[in-house]
């Protein structure tokens, strides 16, 4: 599917933002003016390691089209190794979605720490992109949820 | 089956335990239930043949509880389970005496039936004392026979082998019965497009009731109150809506056993409408093994489970992507 | 009488369902359940007992009652539509057809249910008889005739060939819409009383069609209530749903709403006094234990249905719950295991 044959179609994404670096690393993207589509929504958790496998599904339920989730660099943690279980948590996660066939670029993680309002914004880009390119969830959502 | 029934009726009598967890004789050839023994005279229904698959690991949380010493008697591949849930502090191992029992591959009567045979009247060969290769089904349409191979669940041709993990004494002999890999079906799965892997799962999961049998037979699944049954989550629970709910339920149970999972196989036993659901946990097993090296729960009780622990250089979530 | 050969089914299939939707056995990933026919689905009138009973027809394991969908300030109310369509089950067996008589009681009573009442209007029920019974199944226990399905349409599978014989105006009316398939035999109907005497013959013959009920009835509620079986009997139970599940005549249900983000979805869906939210009130639950949850389902079936419906017991023998039990518990073993209490004291 190419993007212009979805010109129609805004993608719904859920960023998963942890406090301490990446929702502050999205804070100095809006600070110095680095643009992401706002498409994005970013929910603020304390810790990637807040982030309950439960969410990303249910976020895919309710109609998300893409899900990403931002935390601290490994060993920049706030909590010394919330990252580190997240990170274990995450690639079986995805595997697991792939492994249902879920197409594996709806997912995806990144760490940003505070610094990195550049890298926040042109990851958000990217993915956005991507989704794009993807078109719309239509595996995981629920049906209940579309009309 | 016989020095069983004396060792445990010698244990009874002598104080060492309160009560035996055992198997009950069914009301047909091939239904005994698990059940507990408490009187000498008890012991006239106790049964133990190739019919007994149930994993009674799980039975030992609430065994646990009660007053006194409880004998269990558990197979070979049920002591992971029981290693587990000690490791997990949801069963007292000074609660338990138990007794490995031998075990030369279980028995699933579905795959009996599935070959034809039907009016099941009496079935010779599921003895564990005989080495007969056969089962003979005695039924209302006449006699049929099958290998017993081919009537074992899919669970004992991955056996994990004969050696019980705990165990305070062995009665019986085992035989190790794997013929088949434990992660071929998850390969072949995994070689699939993405819409044949999506298609595969749709079709086998649109037979999902909801009963919950997987989640409640599973000994890894101890939770007290399970988060599905949470009316404060907003989830179906026990309605069938054939769209997202089934696999959300069936992808947070098998990761909320990931890396506590044995492998028992239990799920896939008991589900009556026949989703091989060992699939899950074997897919996040295999996955296991490969991102961070081989594990096997219940195994060692000293060793921390593979999501309860990380290394710094973990891969990233992005290989899911670069592999392919 | 009439008959058609099982090669024309197809056919036969394929011109029902050309007017109206077709529910029937299929066979999906290894299991059967009754599902709506598609020209690619794997029709199986040869397995026995699906997994699912065929209840689902009539009264599906999750329904919509209304939407409501919230606009600005405004929320819109939707109720669902009532089944408006005719449809035909095919491949029902004696049992299930009790199962759906024992729903009638239930849900046609006043107040009559008006999402099943709708689907029992608009349904036609074709049912095949049991060509051969197995070990699990009991409905003689409860005065069924396998042999013999007092449906719409009758069928009985003999020898290659379907017989069909229309009992009811709708099963006349089914029967001339599809009469240019069928073939007319006068013969067929000593061929289905043979085949009817064969079938009652193996019935006599399974081992759980000398079940005694006695004992169980209305009358005997606080005898049964007390009983301290129960504390035994409902130990292996692990509390799954399976057995109500699969159950034809189980028909507790749960209304529940599911939050659409956009807007609320009420639903009901089958209950399982096995679980326990069931009954759940404000104050809390009835049935704090498992041994009461279990005992629940046993009662219900055994005694408090009779007592409310003229001695009928709410079960019809299907062997369903036998077959499927993770803990291999069922009906049959409580019922017994109260025969050998009685035994003991007297």
């Amino acid at each position: 599917m190419s993007i212009e044959a979805n010109e129609e179609f805004r993608p719904k994404i859920v960023a998963f933002c942890c406090n301490w670096c990446s929702y502050a690393g999205a804070d100095l993207a809006g600070s110095s003016r680095l643009g992401y589509p706002a498409d994005v929504k970013i929910i603020r958790v304390p810790c990637s390691c807040r982030v309950n496998p439960m969410f990303i599904l249910r976020a895919f339920e309710k109609g998300a089209d893409g899900v990403i989730m931002c935390g601290c660099h490994p060993g920049d943690c706030h909590y010394s190794t919330g990252n580190y279980y997240a990170r274990r948590r995450m690639t079986l996660l995805f595997s697991m979605l792939d492994y249902i066939g879920v197409e594996n670029g709806r997912t995806r993680v990144e760490w940003v720490s505070a610094a990195e309002g550049v890298k926040f914004s042109t990851t958000m880009n990217e993915f956005v992109e991507k989704i794009h390119s993807l078109g719309k969830n239509v595996r995981l959502g629920d049906l209940r949820c579309r009309n | 089956m016989q020095e069983l029934i004396a060792r445990a009726k010698e244990l009874l009598a002598n104080g060492t335990v309160a009560r035996v967890l055992g198997w009950k004789a069914g009301d047909l050839p091939y239904n005994p239930e698990p059940a507990y023994f408490e009187k000498e005279e008890d012991f006239k229904d106790f049964v133990y043949n190739g019919f007994c698959g149930a994993n009674l690991s799980k039975y030992m949380i609430e065994a646990s509880k009660l007053e006194g010493r409880t004998l269990v008697c558990l197979k070979p591949c049920d002591t992971y389970s029981f290693n587990q849930l000690i490791m997990e502090h949801r069963v007292d191992r000074e609660k338990a005496y138990i007794i490995g029992v031998g075990c030369k591959g279980k028995l699933d009567i579905e795959k009996v039936k599935k070959n034809g045979i039907k009016g099941i009247q009496g079935i010779s060969g599921a003895e564990l004392t005989d080495d007969a290769e056969t089962l003979t089904v005695q039924t209302i349409y006449g006699e049929k026979t099958m290998p017993y191979k081919d009537a074992m669940l899919e669970r004992c041709h991955v056996c994990k082998g004969k050696e019980h993990m705990i165990y305070d004494e062995i009665i019986g002999e085992s035989k190790d019965t794997k013929d088949g890999d434990r992660f071929a079906e998850v390969e072949r799965i995994e070689a699939m497009k993405p819409e044949e892997k999506f298609a595969y799962f749709q079709k086998e999961l649109s037979k999902c009731i909801r009963c919950n049998a997987c989640r409640n037979a599973c000994p890894a699944c101890s939770c007290r109150k399970c988060v599905f049954d949470s009316n404060k989550f907003d989830s179906s629970q026990k309605a069938n809506v054939d769209s997202f709910e089934e696999k959300m339920f069936h992808i947070i149970r098998a990761f909320h056993v990931a890396g506590r999972c044995t492998d028992c196989g239990e799920c896939s036993r008991v589900c009556p409408q026949g989703i091989p659901l060992h699939l899950f946990n074997r897919k996040f097993i295999k996955d296991i093994d490969e991102f961070y090296g081989e594990f096997q729960a219940g195994e060692d009780i000293t060793v921390k489970g593979p999501l309860t622990s990380f290394t710094f250089e973990d891969v990233e979530p992005g290989i899911v992507a670069e592999r392919g | 009488m009439y008959k058609i050969a099982k090669e024309n089914l197809p056919a036969l299939f394929q011109r029902i369902a050309e007017a109206q939707d077709l529910i029937l056995p299929i066979e999906n990933c290894g299991q059967v359940n009754f599902g709506v026919w598609s020209e690619d689905a794997k029709v199986d009138i040869d397995t026995l007992k699906s997994v699912k009973s065929p209840k689902d027809a009539f009264f599906p394991q999750s329904e919509n009652l209304y939407t409501c969908v919230r606009e600005g300030k405004k929320i819109q109310i939707t109720p669902e539509e009532l089944q408006n369509k005719d449809f035909v089950v095919f491949g029902m067996r004696a049992c299930d057809l009790q199962g759906v008589e024992l729903l009638d009681k239930v849900f046609l009573a006043e107040p009559v249910d008006t999402f099943y009442g709708a689907r029992r209007q608009h349904g036609t029920i074709v049912a095949l008889a049991c060509h051969e019974p197995e070990e699990t199944c009991f409905c003689k226990v409860f005065g069924i005739d396998a042999a013999n399905p007092a449906a719409d349409v009758a069928t009985w599978l003999i020898d290659g060939e379907l017989c069909w014989k229309p009992l009811t105006d709708k099963g006349e009316a089914l029967t001339k819409a599809v009469e240019d398939l069928l073939e007319s035999d006068a013969g067929a109907d000593e061929k289905v009383e043979t085949e009817k005497s064969a079938i009652r013959e193996i019935i006599e013959k399974l081992p759980y069609s000398s079940l005694s009920l006695d004992g169980w009835n209305g009358d005997a509620l606080s005898e049964k209530f007390d009983s301290p079986v129960w504390e035994e009997l409902y130990k292996p139970c692990l509390a799954c749903g399976t057995c109500t599940f699969v159950c034809p005549t189980c028909q507790c249900y749960d209304i529940k709403d599911y939050d659409t983000g956009h807007g609320v979805q009420r639903y009901r869906c089958w209950d399982s006094c096995m679980y326990s939210d069931f009954t759940m009130m404000a104050h809390g639950n009835n049935r704090t234990s498992q041994m009461q949850r279990f005992r629940q389902r046993f009662m219900h079936k055994l005694v408090y249905f009779p007592a409310n419906n003229d001695g009928m017991y709410s079960c019809v023998g299907c062997g369903r719950c036998v077959e499927k039990c993770p803990s291999a518990l069922n009906i049959v073993k409580v019922i017994k295991a109260f025969q050998n209490q009685g035994g003991e004291t007297s």
